[in-house]
């Protein structure tokens, strides 16, 4: 079985997150970035699936330069091989332009399964892998917290709003993962270095026929008007319980006219 | 005046309140027309009219209910064609979120999500966003196409202002592409009597801290009629399910009140619940960062500070 996992680099979620004034986008250079954690799951899970020897898992990425360090980390997790789809021309580019560009690259790769994360932790969309299973025309199951897959058949335990439901699909298929999924391994030494021997491609936009004027940031379908940091909570009022903390807190409740 | 088209979230045959949320906002950018996907258009209609729907569209069928996403993605894009509306407003649950990508692919539209206000602009809707876990606000606008929004729980106090309510019923056909996923099994889960998370105007919500005793939390909540959520902490404990996890990987949450108690105030957890207009947290470790964020804490042991609050709050409801 041929796994493509789709990793986004992300800017550090502890670090301080901004945009770059000069066009309003995500500030994706002056910021400490990483693979994000819930593409971790997504990665773990692939390998999980071939590690029984059969089947090959490709960590597929889409974004500048630095991007790349995502799918290294995910050869050092244990895939096999890395393609990085790297272009000037895609800087800026929303969820609708980003998933054409993947999809494109997924269609050059060959795969029986594509899974992803749930959502980017610097986004948070959470709607890349339902986009990508309409590009490709495939089935899309979101939001797995369990998995498994048997001859041309997913079936996925997923909690939904308001029941926890069981769903199947045939391979080819798109499938995202929860954080409820499984417990993403560490790289070990012997995978950080057998990492920098596996083959890892960089691809242009030309090299997959992408029409430039398609992604980017002057293709953007939305833009940017504004925007603002938010003002810091200002600091409230903290009470030391002595004995009469449970009494405050309602009276404080009670002039909020909350009682 | 345009039409504004509203997707209908109901469950359980009850309109949800991010729905008259929906319509409320809907009237400032045109005439909503409210499109009720699946069965139960009969018991929504009153609520529907009431909060200004001039038209609503059903669309019934089990088909639409045993595929995942892909029906409502043809039925939206169906009525997208003919009613050519100036925006399609849909909530951001996960599968509104879907719903809505595909749309947007579908239809060559943007496509904006998460939104917490939406309003008439010179060029279209604005819509405004919060992102960074709360700590920026962005205000943008769709481009290209029809746009399309999701928006977020407690974006606006749903106003009543009643509207015609016709019906017109669509009949659906659903492709065979829609049907590749494929629902086998749903348990619905129990309800707890208790206001849903998403929509409570108060969330109390347990963390490591409790040490498993959420008894003390729920009777705090309810002391309050609030609903109950958990950190990750406390669902990966297995003490609460994960149905109830408030934060990145759970729900987001934008209560009047939020009450943390025994929880840290991880950026994750924060990325759930920081838009709250109100925060308040009990934590016996003074360091702690939820601190940075209340607007009322308390600092001491939750298992005596919680039953003491608890009784105090009954008794002065009388
Ligand atoms: C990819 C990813 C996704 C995540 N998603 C989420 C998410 O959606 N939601 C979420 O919540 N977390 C999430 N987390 C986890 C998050 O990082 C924290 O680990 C988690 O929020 C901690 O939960 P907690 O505050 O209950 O526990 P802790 O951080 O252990 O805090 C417990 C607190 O209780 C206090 N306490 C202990 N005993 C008492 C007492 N007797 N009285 C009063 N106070 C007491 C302590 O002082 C401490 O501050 C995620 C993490 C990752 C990596
Ligand atoms: N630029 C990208 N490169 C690779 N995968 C991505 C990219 N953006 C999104 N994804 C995938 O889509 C998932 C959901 O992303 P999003 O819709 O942006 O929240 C992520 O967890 C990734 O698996």
């Amino acid at each position: 079985m041929n796994i493509v996992v789709c990793v986004k680099h992300v800017p550090d979620a502890t670090a301080d997150r901004r945009f770059d004034p000069a066009d309003s986008t995500v500030d994706r250079a002056g910021v400490d970035g990483l693979l994000s954690e819930l593409d971790e799951y997504a990665v773990e899970e692939a390998l999980k699936l071939t590690d029984d020897g059969e089947g090959e898992v490709t960590a597929l990425t889409v974004g500048p330069e630095r991007a790349g360090d995502a799918v290294r980390k995910a050869l050092q997790m244990g895939a096999h091989k890395g393609v990085h789809v790297v272009d000037d021309g895609i800087h800026g580019s929303d969820s609708v332009a980003t998933s054409l560009v993947l999809a494109a690259a997924l269609e050059k790769l060959e795969f029986d399964l594509v899974l992803c994360g749930m959502a980017s932790t610097d986004g948070v969309m959470g709607v890349v892998p339902a986009m990508l299973a309409e590009r490709l025309g495939v089935p899309q199951v979101t939001y797995a917290a369990q998995l498994s897959v048997e001859a041309n058949q997913v079936t996925v335990r997923r909690d939904s709003d308001t029941a926890a439901e069981t769903v199947v699909a045939s391979t080819p298929a798109v499938v995202s993962v929860t954080d409820q999924i499984n417990e993403p391994r560490y790289p070990s030494f012997k995978g950080i270095m057998a990492a920098k021997k596996k083959p890892f491609d960089a691809w242009s936009l030309s090299d997959l026929g992408v029409d430039p004027s398609q992604v980017g940031l002057n293709a953007s379908w939305t833009a940017v008007i504004s925007y603002d940091a938010r003002p810091p909570r200002s600091a409230g009022t903290v009470v030391v319980d002595a004995g009469d903390g449970g009494l405050k807190l309602a009276e404080f409740l009670a002039t909020q006219k909350f009682v | 005046m345009s039409e504004i088209l509203v997707l209908v979230d109901h469950a359980d045959g009850r309109v949800r309140k991010t729905t008259t949320e929906l319509l409320t906002l809907a009237r400032r950018l045109g005439e909503p027309s409210a499109v009720h996907i699946g069965a139960g258009a009969d018991e929504a209609l009153e609520t529907l009219t009431s909060y200004g729907a001039e038209k609503v569209y059903v669309l019934d069928s089990p088909d639409l209910d045993a595929y995942l996403v892909v029906p409502k993605v043809e039925a939206l894009t169906q009525l997208m064609q003919s009613a050519t509306p100036a925006a399609v407003l849909i909530p951001s649950t996960p599968e509104g979120k879907e719903i809505a990508g595909r749309l947007a692919i579908r239809t060559g539209s943007g496509l904006i999500t998460d939104a917490v206000d939406v309003r008439p602009g010179d060029q279209g809707p604005e819509t405004t966003q919060s992102v960074f876990a709360g700590s920026y606000t962005v205000d943008a606008r769709v481009t290209t196409g029809t746009p399309i929004v999701t928006v977020k729980p407690n974006a606006v106090t749903p106003e009543q202002a009643p509207g015609a309510g016709t019906v017109e019923r669509v009949d659906v056909a659903v492709s065979e592409a829609a049907r590749a996923a494929q629902v086998t099994d749903r348990q619905p889960r129990t309800r707890s009597g208790r206001p849903e998370l998403t929509e409570a105007s108060i969330v109390v919500s347990g963390g490591r801290g409790t040490g498993g005793d959420f008894a003390a939390v729920e009777a705090f909540a309810d002391s309050l009629g609030a609903a109950v959520g958990a950190s990750r902490a406390a669902v990966d404990s297995g003490w609460y399910p994960h149905a109830f996890q408030v934060g990145q990987t759970g729900k987001t949450v934008s209560p009047q009140l939020y009450v943390a108690v025994g929880i840290s105030g991880a950026i994750q957890h924060r990325a759930g619940m920081q838009t709250s207009k109100m925060i308040v947290a009990i934590n016996k470790d003074e360091e702690s960062p939820i601190f940075d964020l209340a607007d009322f804490g308390v600092v001491g042991d939750l298992h005596k500070i919680l039953p003491q609050a608890t009784e105090e709050v009954t008794r002065r409801k009388g």
